[in-house]
């Protein structure tokens, strides 16, 4: 089986968008074009999961084919790599789930395979989520409220990249924050292996203005299409660096 | 740590309730709730007579990921690694809602600490000796354990043995500990990474013993390798073991075997050293009477002559 590759847009915010199309749309869109979107919306001390600038969090994953969690500032660089892992794992169940059905010829998923049987197809999922290629396109909210989360999310992300750095299969990154001063989104990291970099461009951030989480869903969308002619420059980077 | 992610998959099953499977059949007695982690809740439940321990949870491929470890464990021969598996099977909830469980054998006993702290310190070095053993044999069988914490370890019975007891991060050698916890993470420390390799074990065998000191944990700061060393060194009771346990920290073991033999190889002399001590202030005290009997007898012979 050759190696695939898996792409997510993992959206970090703090509130509700208010500017531009829905995130929902935006989400489905990166979702049909075969990007997940997931979603981990931060929450203030004073606030609680249940907050109603929360449901959009939730909605905009399950229309991205992803996971949402709602989580406070401490809980995030576990929830971060679980939510990554989660995801990966969930969009190959379903890549073996259509498999299953090609086979089996009917609506087949592993809820109705006998739970005896259902370790080797277990196995099968864990195995190419270790050697798969991944591709985290993250999307972090810029806006005035998230000041003071910064640090955490730059903590996060490189430890999620730590995290992800132990797999056997690939992984590329690129981070973008919205808004920006003039755009809806502005590139803060480009597509690189490591995030080791950006404990030096996160503390210069300038955070402020409205939340346009769907136009920045679909800006992140087309970044990997970007990277696809981007690719074989990449490529042929490592290869040179190991030879 | 993570608590909305526990929250999330963490619901709450009745005292009595009954867990029927789909597919097996088998009944199970709810009696309560015994722990949670991240993915699934474990219940005391009474199958017949007997008590075991069922763990269920709405993710299937979590569940079934963690039968597939079990059964590989269960299959080391004469050794103890992780509970031994029961049943495997799904149950339809009376809100239609669909959970994969499993049961396993349920194992009674005490935290480490607990243990510790009643029994005395010395045991610390039995613990250590017997958790490398059993990585040990997990690391031959190809798995690191992962998740290795106070809070999955139980020391059972009154000849103890300690029990691993949950392997949800339980994890195939080379690839990335599936789940983790930071106070034992050697990533955290930024002292290696998080593949899944025996040294990543080793590490928290030593965060399990520091924990026993620091039951309020505390956080890594910028030079956390000093820090860690700090902490260990500061405690008089591992003063023996400290040698040991910081070459773990920094992993500079391969193997457990490796830390297991220079471990036990302290112990087994700090043993011989008490017992020579022992047997030290006796002979004194028989060499002191004897001397003093011999003076004595002098004494009196000597006052016959003179």
């Amino acid at each position: 089986m050759s190696k695939g590759t898996l792409r997510q847009i993992l959206l970090l915010t703090d509130g509700c968008s208010n500017s531009g199309e829905s995130p929902v749309n935006s989400a489905a869109v990166a979702f049909k074009s075969g990007i997940t979107v997931n979603v981990i919306g931060i929450l203030d001390d004073y606030q609680n999961e249940t907050d109603s600038g929360f449901t959009e969090v939730e909605e905009i994953a399950r229309a991205g084919g992803g996971i949402s969690q709602i989580v406070y500032k401490e809980d995030l660089s576990h929830t971060v790599q679980a939510v990554t892992r989660q995801a990966m794992s969930q969009t190959l169940q379903g890549f073996v789930n259509k498999e299953l059905s090609n086979i089996l010829g009917k609506e087949q998923s592993l809820e109705e395979i006998e739970p005896e049987k259902r370790g080797e197809v277990m196995e099968m999922v864990e195995d190419l989520g270790e050697t798969c290629n991944l591709e985290v396109l993250i999307l972090v909210d810029t806006s005035a409220s998230m000041h003071d989360k910064l640090l955490t999310v730059q903590e996060a992300l490189i430890d999620l990249s730590i995290n992800l750095h132990a797999r056997t299969g690939d992984n590329i990154f690129s981070i973008y924050q919205f808004p920006s001063k003039r755009k809806n989104t502005e590139v803060v990291h480009e597509w690189s292996p490591k995030l080791e970099s950006i404990s030096v461009i996160f503390p210069k951030l300038v955070t402020g203005g409205v939340t346009p989480t769907g136009p920045a869903i679909r800006d992140a969308m087309y970044q990997f299409g970007k990277m696809e002619l981007r690719g074989s420059l990449y490529y042929g980077k490592k290869f040179t660096e190991e030879g | 740590m993570a608590k909305n992610l526990q929250k999330k998959d963490s619901f709450f099953i009745r005292q009595g309730t009954v867990i029927e499977g789909k597919w097996n059949k088998k009944k199970y007695i709810v009696e309560r709730k015994i722990g949670a982690g991240m993915i699934g809740t474990v219940y005391l439940c009474r199958m017949r007579q007997r008590l075991v321990a069922l763990k269920i949870s709405e993710q299937s491929s979590s569940m079934t990921a963690e039968v597939n470890v079990l059964k590989s464990l269960n299959k080391v021969q004469d050794n103890r690694l992780g509970p031994f598996l029961l049943d495997v099977d799904d149950w339809e909830s009376d809100h239609d809602q669909m959970y994969s469980f499993y049961v396993m054998e349920y194992i009674k006993g005490v935290s480490i600490e607990k243990f510790v702290k009643q029994n005395g310190y010395e045991w610390i070095g039995v613990f250590l000796i017997q958790m490398l053993e059993q990585l040990e044999k997990l690391h031959h069988a190809g798995w690191v354990f992962g998740d290795l914490k106070n809070d999955n370890i139980l020391i059972e019975g009154t000849s103890p043995i300690v029990r691993f007891i949950d392997v949800g991060g339980t994890t195939k050698i080379g690839r990335s500990v599936k789940e983790y916890s930071e106070f034992y993470d050697r990533a955290y420390w930024h002292l290696g990474t998080r593949e899944a390799k025996p040294s990543y074990d080793l590490f928290a065998v030593v965060m399990v013993i520091l924990a026993i000191f620091y039951p309020a944990k505390f956080k890594r700061s910028k030079d956390s390798k000093r820090l860690l060393l700090h902490k260990l060194h500061s405690i008089s009771e591992l003063k023996l073991y400290n040698q040991s346990l910081q070459k773990a920290l920094l992993g500079k073991y391969v193997s457990a075997r490796e830390m297991k033999d220079e471990i036990m190889h302290v112990f087994v002399k700090r043993q011989l050293k008490d017992k020579k001590k022992h047997k030290n202030s006796l002979t004194y005290l028989v060499e002191a009477i004897y001397i003093s009997m011999l003076s004595g007898i002098y004494y009196v012979v000597s006052q016959f002559i003179f």
